[in-house]
Formats: C-alpha cells, structure tokens, sequence
C-alpha cells in the first residue's frame, strides 16, 4: 500500500460530501453530507500517521479528536434542526429565509 | 510503482474491497431519496474507513470509530429523522431541483485536490514507497501518553466542548412549557 492511494479516496469522500453539502435541501441530509467530508478527513490524518509513523501517533491522536468534535457538532446540530421544525414545520434549508435579503 | 506491481498485493485487494463499497455508499448516503437508507447508508460507509484503519494498524481509532459513530451518531440521526418527521420512505424533494452547479463545485474539489496530491507525490518521490507502520499494531498506550502529556490542554479543552454540547443540546431542544402546561405538569 502507498500513501497516494489514502489521498485520493480521502479527496473522493470529501467531494461526494461536497456534493451532499451543496445538493441536499433537507437539514438532517445536509449534517449526513458533512459526516462524509469529516470521515475523509480522518482517512487522511490515519493514513499519514502511517506515513510518518511517528513514535507518539499523533495523527491517530488527532483523527480522535476530529470524532469527538463530529459528535458535539452532530448533537448540536440536531438540537437545532429539531428546533427549528417545531418553530416552522420544516425541516428544508430553503425554507429558512429569514436572515436572507 | 505501477499499477500492475500494485494490483497484485493482496493487501491492496482488502484495501479495494473496503474503499469500492465505501464510495458507493457515500454516493448514496448524498443521492438516496430515503432518509433513513442515506443514514443507513452512512454506516457501510463508515464501517468500511473503520476497516481501513485497521489495514493502517491504527486498531484504537477504528474502534472509536465504530463505537462513536456507528453506535451513538447513527442512533441519533436516525432518532433526529423520527422527531422531526422527515418524510421516511421515498421522497423527491430531498434535494435541490438543481443539481448540476453542486456537482461542478464536488468535481472542481476533487480536480483541485487530485492535482496536488499528483504533483506532491511527483515533487517528494516518497509517496509511491510502502507505509512503514502497515502490519504493525499500535499500541494504544502510546494514544493515552499522548493524551494526557503532549495533549493534555486539548484534551481537556475538548471535554470542556462535549460538556458544552451537552448543555446546549438541552437548551436548544427542551420544549419551554406554558404556564397552563406547567401546573397540568404538577398536578399529574
């Protein structure tokens, strides 16, 4: 295995979830899509761990971090969608317009 | 190395048989109509980079990983979808009717970062050699050195994080009660 091949499926991940991002009008879609683009992130932290293969593992020890935020940000997230549907029966990005000029 | 040197590593062929399903469910997980099969969809996907992982002998990441993600952060999509009555089964208005300027942007990303990947390996000539760490397993004792000596302040920083996350999810989905509902509350 070389490291190239870890990159590339790391920069397909983020781009499928770039697409997800931009495409998607439901908010709960939207925080899956972003799942996918930190997923490719820690792809990319583990496989240059490897690379390095430093003594302390500090690419593992960052990818843990990167999980930990990604569940903070999913739990917020929710929080929030759920609020917003109870505010405006809906759950569709376009819909919140009220900050839009 | 060439594709053919490269091809004929069997651990290449586990790498191929986790990275060709874990793309073809992140296409799914961004174009299914069903929210619960994109969720769904999600773990196949993440259970496949946990596997990769393990290829890259990070065992207690991938672990996390599976505990973590598949475990709690599916769950609560899943009860996310329930409470917020997303439309579970099929439905057409999940995306955007336009599509194709999000699919510009995804292609114009991946072009970008598939340049540089290409030119760094060029400029380095290192990245085509083998992973050094690849069949050695971490020992998860160096992670928790790391985490309370060299990472000891954002570890802690990120314990204060998922304590905040905690108090604003409460905040954020509790249900502030008429004082009607309140007293109905307290006689039940």
């Amino acid at each position: 295995m070389v490291l190239s091949q870890f990159l590339i499926l790391g920069a397909l991940m983020f781009s499928i979830g770039v697409y997800g991002l931009l495409s998607r009008r439901n908010a709960v879609t939207v925080l899956l899509a972003v799942e996918l683009m930190l997923a490719a992130v820690n792809i990319n932290l583990i496989a240059f761990e490897a690379f390095w293969n430093t003594a302390a593992a500090h690419g593992q020890i960052f990818a843990i971090f990167v999980i930990t935020i990604a569940a903070a940000e999913v739990g917020i997230g929710l929080a929030i969608i759920l609020l917003v549907f109870r505010n405006r029966a809906s759950g569709n990005i376009d819909q919140l317009d009220l900050m839009r000029w | 190395m060439t594709f053919s040197e490269w091809i004929v590593e069997p651990v290449n062929w586990a790498f191929l048989a986790m990275a060709i399903p874990m793309v073809i469910a992140a296409l799914r997980v961004v174009t299914s109509r069903n929210v619960v099969h994109a969720a769904l969809f999600l773990v196949l996907a993440l259970a496949a980079s946990a596997g990769l992982f393990i290829l890259l002998s990070a065992e207690f990441v991938a672990w996390v990983l599976v505990l973590v993600y598949i475990g709690a952060v599916v769950v609560l999509f899943l009860f996310g979808i329930m409470i917020t009555r997303a439309p579970i089964g099929r439905e057409t208005n999940l995306s955007h009717d336009t599509r194709w300027p999000a699919a510009a942007a995804a292609l114009g990303v991946f072009a970008v970062t598939f340049w540089l990947i290409n030119a760094v390996t060029e400029q380095m000539g290192g990245f085509g050699d083998p992973l050094p760490a690849v069949g050695r397993a971490t020992a998860t004792g160096i992670l928790g050195e790391g985490f309370i000596n060299t990472y000891l302040i954002p570890f802690e920083a990120v314990g204060f994080v998922l304590l905040a996350a905690l108090i604003g999810g409460i905040t954020l989905a509790r249900k502030d009660l008429t004082p009607a509902e309140e007293d109905e509350g307290a006689r039940v």
